[in-house]
């Protein structure tokens, strides 16, 4: 460190390219895994509100999985799926289970139980019900679980910079074995920079398809 | 009258529990009548309700809705044939007003168009303002939800409607608006409503007849309320009327059904002594003062030492006048709290009709 200052900003700059390069890489191994988490989550959460009995067997996997360190994980996979994104994806996608399956089977428990009762009443098929109305009133905590796995997934995506991916991992990484402070600064700075933009889109998202869950108050 | 809805030996029992919910009922309600069903909590009477529909399936017995076994049919058509309100409302927190009373005939596949039209036709009926139609349910007043949730049930016009202390969960003045509101519409639609109450007041305002149900659904007694209240067949039905049976009648019956009293009365052209004569007739220091069928007013003996003639007096506005239209309840009310225990009865806004007493009231009791 001696002699050279805390943060390079010209070093910055002269590595723009390979910024971007890692962002389009970080936002990849994000998106991929959350959009396969939620792809795996979504079934197994309706299979366990329809069947109360295997709710409390699935979290409890899906809670082992989330509580095995993500370098453990990656150096017991790497020998069979090398140095790969299948590794990275392979992690990443079991941390956000948990969440996901969590978030999915509570959002549809907090369906109003007069809701339910008037719709069933009224003559909606069981498939009908879920669909336009229980999934619909679950988006709110579902968007929720959704938006803790993306920020989760972000952070995590750097410490697959281990196994050779890694997004703005590579910079931490690379900053930490040279004792360059710049790149892990960076590195951090970007990551978390990222999750925050990250987590205001979805919360955007979520305004959109919910327009119902912000009007209040009125006509009294 | 044909019968809408028939009950033949109904039995629930739910699984696993020793306890029956509804043990052997049977009940015919005619077409177009409100049948309301009382009764202490845990009688069965919202297990009744929703066996009709399907919601809940019976162990034994038949259920009929306009003469076809409600088993022959797929519950989720047969439901959509039936109109369903519940205390909490229920409305869809995702849906706008205009979605939630386009719920039924949605389902029904009914053409954009028509469901469009329908639904303006059921906010005008129910006093909603168009406004409504994009707002959400939580942006309304509860008054406003309860309405929107009748509206919805009625939404694809089914024969039938089951109602489960739909006016519920509002305050009692929003709620004797939305019951008054309801009778007036029914008036016009002559649905089949069956209705489940706890609340014996409700029950004998919406009524055409009520059955008081026990514990397992024992119909304890079916009548129209006016004879529940007259003639209760046993002490179960006289409890749960409560004490207040008298005071019950008497809101059944309106002033325009009994025959009121004629009560003293001058034109306003008269003379003192004509005044005077008036008086005296009916033993009042007071007489009533008119102009053709006019109610002007009332005069006292003290108004005429000091003038030479009724047109000289300045009569003073009766306190209590009812109208024609009012329930004797309302009249007794009138009375206590007037000063000389005399409520006018007037009909088409200032026309004399008589006046109604205390003891005229009691007689209608007793007899």
């Amino acid at each position: 460190m001696s002699g050279q200052p805390f943060f390079r900003f010209d070093w910055v700059w002269d590595h723009r390219d390979d910024i971007m390069t890692r962002l389009g890489e970080h936002l990849e191994l994000t998106l991929i895994a959350v959009f396969l988490g939620f792809l795996i989550a979504f079934p197994i959460s309706l299979f366990a509100y329809r069947h109360r009995r295997v709710y409390a067997p699935i979290t409890w996997v899906a809670g082992i999985l989330y509580t095995i360190p993500s370098l453990a994980l990656f150096a017991f996979l790497a020998p069979f799926t090398g140095l790969s994104v299948t590794t990275a994806e392979m992690g990443l996608v079991s941390y956000t289970l948990l969440i996901l399956i969590r978030n999915i089977v509570g959002g549809l428990d907090g369906v109003p139980e007069d809701v339910r009762e008037v719709a069933r009443g009224m003559g909606y098929t069981p498939r009908q019900m879920l669909w336009k109305v229980e999934l619909p009133l679950a988006v709110p905590v579902i968007f929720a679980g959704v938006r803790i796995a993306t920020v989760t997934t972000i952070g995590l995506v750097t410490v697959t910079a281990l196994i050779g991916q890694g997004g703005f991992g590579y910079f931490i990484l690379q900053g930490l074995s040279r004792f360059f402070s710049t790149a892990t600064i960076l590195g951090a700075v970007l990551s978390i920079a990222l999750a925050v933009l990250a987590d205001r889109l979805l919360i955007a998202m979520e305004h959109r398809l919910t327009p119902w869950a912000r009007a209040r108050g009125g006509a009294v | 009258m044909t019968k809408m809805i028939t009950l033949d030996d109904v039995t629930k029992r739910f699984g696993g529990s020793a306890e029956v919910a509804v043990r052997g009922l049977s009940m015919e309600i005619d077409e177009g009548e409100i049948v309301v069903l009382v009764g202490p909590s845990g009688c069965g009477k919202t297990t009744t309700m929703k066996m009709i529909n399907r919601l809940i399936e019976p162990t034994s017995g038949t259920i009929t809705v306009a003469g076809s076994d409600v088993m022959r049919h797929d519950p989720v058509q047969l439901r959509r044939t039936i109109g369903y309100v519940i205390q909490n409302v229920g409305l869809m927190p995702h849906r706008t007003i205009e979605q939630n009373i386009a719920t039924v005939p949605r389902l029904l596949n009914w053409k954009a168009e028509r469901i469009r039209d329908r639904v303006r036709e059921l906010l005008d009926i129910f006093d909603l303002s168009d406004g409504l139609l994009d707002r959400y349910p939580s942006e309304l007043s509860g008054g406003q939800r309860q309405r929107v949730g009748v509206a919805r049930a009625l939404a694809a016009d089914p024969p039938v409607m089951l109602m489960d202390e739909p006016f519920g969960a509002v305050d009692p003045i929003i709620r004797a608006r939305l019951q008054d509101q309801f009778l007036d519409i029914q008036r016009q639609l002559q649905k089949t409503v069956v209705f489940v109450t706890h609340d014996i007041d409700e029950a004998i305002q919406m009524s055409d007849r009520i059955a008081i149900l026990n514990q397992g659904a024992k119909i304890e007694q079916m009548a129209a309320p006016e004879e529940i209240l007259r003639t209760p067949t046993n002490d179960f039905v006289r409890n749960f009327v409560g004490a207040e049976r008298g005071l019950r009648r008497l809101g059944l019956i309106r002033i325009a059904d009994i025959e009121v009293e004629e009560g003293p009365v001058v034109q306003s052209d008269a003379s003192v002594s004509e005044a005077r004569a008036a008086m005296e007739k009916f033993d009042f220091d007071w007489t009533t003062v008119l102009e053709g069928e006019r109610l002007l007013g009332w005069i006292d003996a003290s108004d005429l030492e000091v003038h030479d003639s009724v047109a000289k007096t300045q009569p003073r506005p009766f306190s209590a006048h009812v109208v024609a239209n009012d329930s004797l309840r309302q009249a007794l009310d009138s009375i206590v709290t007037s000063r000389t225990h005399i409520a006018v009865v007037v009909s088409d806004g200032d026309k004399y009709e008589g006046i109604l007493t205390m003891a005229r009231i009691s007689r209608e009791i007793i007899s």
